[in-house]
């Protein structure tokens, strides 16, 4: 199944993925503000909406400082790298019924590779400012995402087994019965906690933590180079929260309501989830994270897709 | 597919001989990035999209990564350019050069005398999985014997070194002295 207008899909959910994330800069602020009992940005615009577009108008307007002792292309390469590869990942983000890109037979998988390439412009960026700050915001960055990547990409196993295919699409249409969430709730919980971390929002925001390393990775970018590795970070928010929408949550399915409404209401619910993450949860200590990542998580990862695997295989035969 | 086949072809070799004469060991290993994507193109029109994923998320994703992430920790700078500089004087490439040209030369006369090969076939995940798990069953669990003798012997290695500090708990070494802050709104 491929969409009867591919430049209208492709063009259509640049467009839009584009806008939610810049969007989110502003329903982030308010939604922290509402629950650290302030108003947050409400003076531009109706209920502060402008806000986002005097912010980008600002950001545009900043100067693009390269330091002299960075590696000038690396440190140019980096903050493209991010936006590329989640962008990349929308093509096979099926959407509603006809509203996808591309439709691959290993979607999937393409997702994953497409996340373990972003893991070069966290620690590209960080490498080639030569700042020691940065420098250990990328070794953390390359330590924390490599390890979740491990048990992210199993978390989603078990839901490949019960559909028996990579496919997005057919993943979204064997979920019109049951969504994956009831029989795949751990490895649900898993791909989550795995996905924040991928994204590098609070808690496992270590990579950028302020409080120790100015802002990480990213200390040396400026003006629109850093603004790429910000809307990166939210365009990498919405994809998780598609993602999850369309592995566990049955995507577009739904009663009454058209399909892409229902898509849209599911990711927002989740966006909604990790900005409240932000705003509820302190940050672990590094050996923290790294203990529940390899000890904990990835025990859980693989007992989930032992067990998935027994019930296919006795329900099979 | 075939005009995709033979731009993928030729970025790979253009990137793999770059990455071969980079004296920055980073751009070097950022030049073979980009060779194994090209190679995961070349699979991809070969016929082969599992192979393909599969060279993008292990090699380019996470062994790469790995080799940047040493190279982050050694903190290699201008001396190491130098040096390397030293090393790769032009004498030093006349070896492999000559054993190069053999290799191509029987590679171009191979080419010449072979019929080609048929139409392709896609072949999907499944297919992969049923031989791997199927015929060469025995293969997979060898080398996942092998993976695991390494990954054993790496924590054996790894953890024979820490043992003498292992006394002070970690939570004692970095009691904070003052209360971590409020999160700062960006």
């Amino acid at each position: 199944m491929t969409s009867p207008y591919p430049i209208l899909s492709i063009v259509g959910i640049l467009i839009v993925v584009l806008s939610i994330a810049a969007g989110l800069i502003w329903l982030e602020r308010r939604l922290l503000a509402l629950w650290q009992d302030r108003y947050g940005p409400n003076r531009v615009g109706p209920f502060g909406l402008l806000q986002v577009l005097a912010d980008m108008l600002k950001i545009f307007f900043k100067e693009d400082w390269i330091p002299p002792f960075a590696d000038k292309y690396v440190f140019i390469l980096a903050p493209a790298v991010i936006v590329v590869t989640v962008l990349l990942s929308f093509a096979v983000v099926p959407v509603a019924p006809g509203i996808i890109v591309t439709d691959l037979n290993i979607g999937l998988l393409f997702v994953l590779a497409m996340s373990s390439l972003g893991v070069y412009s966290v620690v590209l960026g960080g490498w080639s400012s030569d700042n020691k700050y940065a420098l250990l915001g990328a070794v953390r960055a390359a330590a924390q995402m490599l390890s979740y990547e491990v048990f992210m990409g199993l978390s989603l196993m078990g839901v490949v087994l019960l559909a028996g295919s990579f496919d997005l699409v057919r993943i979204v249409e064997a979920q019109r019965h049951l969504w994956f969430v009831v029989p795949q709730f751990l490895g649900f919980v898993l791909f989550l906690i795995a996905g924040v971390a991928e994204t590098r929002r609070l808690p496992f925001d270590l990579p950028e933590a302020e409080s120790e390393l100015i802002a990480g990775y990213h200390s040396e970018y400026s003006g629109m180079k850093f603004g790429m590795f910000f809307v990166g970070e939210y365009l990498g928010v919405t994809l998780i929260s598609s993602l999850i929408t369309v592995l566990f949550l049955g995507g577009w399915n739904g009663p009454v309501l058209p399909p892409i409404v229902w898509f849209l209401l599911k990711m927002f619910a989740f966006i909604c989830l990790f900005i409240l993450l932000r705003a509820a949860l302190p940050r672990p200590r590094f050996d923290q994270l790294m203990n529940l990542g390899w000890k904990l998580l990835l025990p859980l990862a693989l007992a989930n897709l032992l067990v998935t695997g027994a019930v296919v295989l006795a329900k099979g035969t | 597919m075939e005009i995709v086949f033979y731009i993928a072809s030729a970025i790979a070799v253009a990137a793999t001989l770059l990455m071969l004469t980079r004296l920055n060991v980073v751009h070097a290993l950022l030049y073979l990035v980009i060779s194994l994507l090209a190679v995961a193109i070349i699979f991809y029109t070969l016929g082969a999209p599992f192979a393909a994923a599969l060279e993008v998320i292990i090699y380019a994703g996470a062994i790469m990564v790995l080799f940047i992430f040493v190279l982050m920790l050694l903190n290699l700078g201008e001396a190491a350019v130098r040096t390397e500089k030293q090393w790769t004087r032009p004498r030093i490439w006349i070896g492999p050069s000559i054993l190069a040209a053999v290799l191509v030369a029987e590679f171009v006369y191979l080419l010449t005398r072979s019929q080609g090969a048929g139409p392709v076939a896609a072949i999907g995940p499944e297919a992969v999985g049923i031989s791997l798990f199927g015929t060469y069953l025995l293969g997979v669990e060898l080398a996942s014997m092998l993976l695991l003798g390494g990954l054993v012997g790496a924590f054996h290695l790894g953890l024979r070194k820490r043992t003498p500090e292992k006394a002070v708990e970690p939570a004692q070494r970095f009691t904070p002295e003052v209360a971590e802050p409020e999160e700062v709104l960006r």
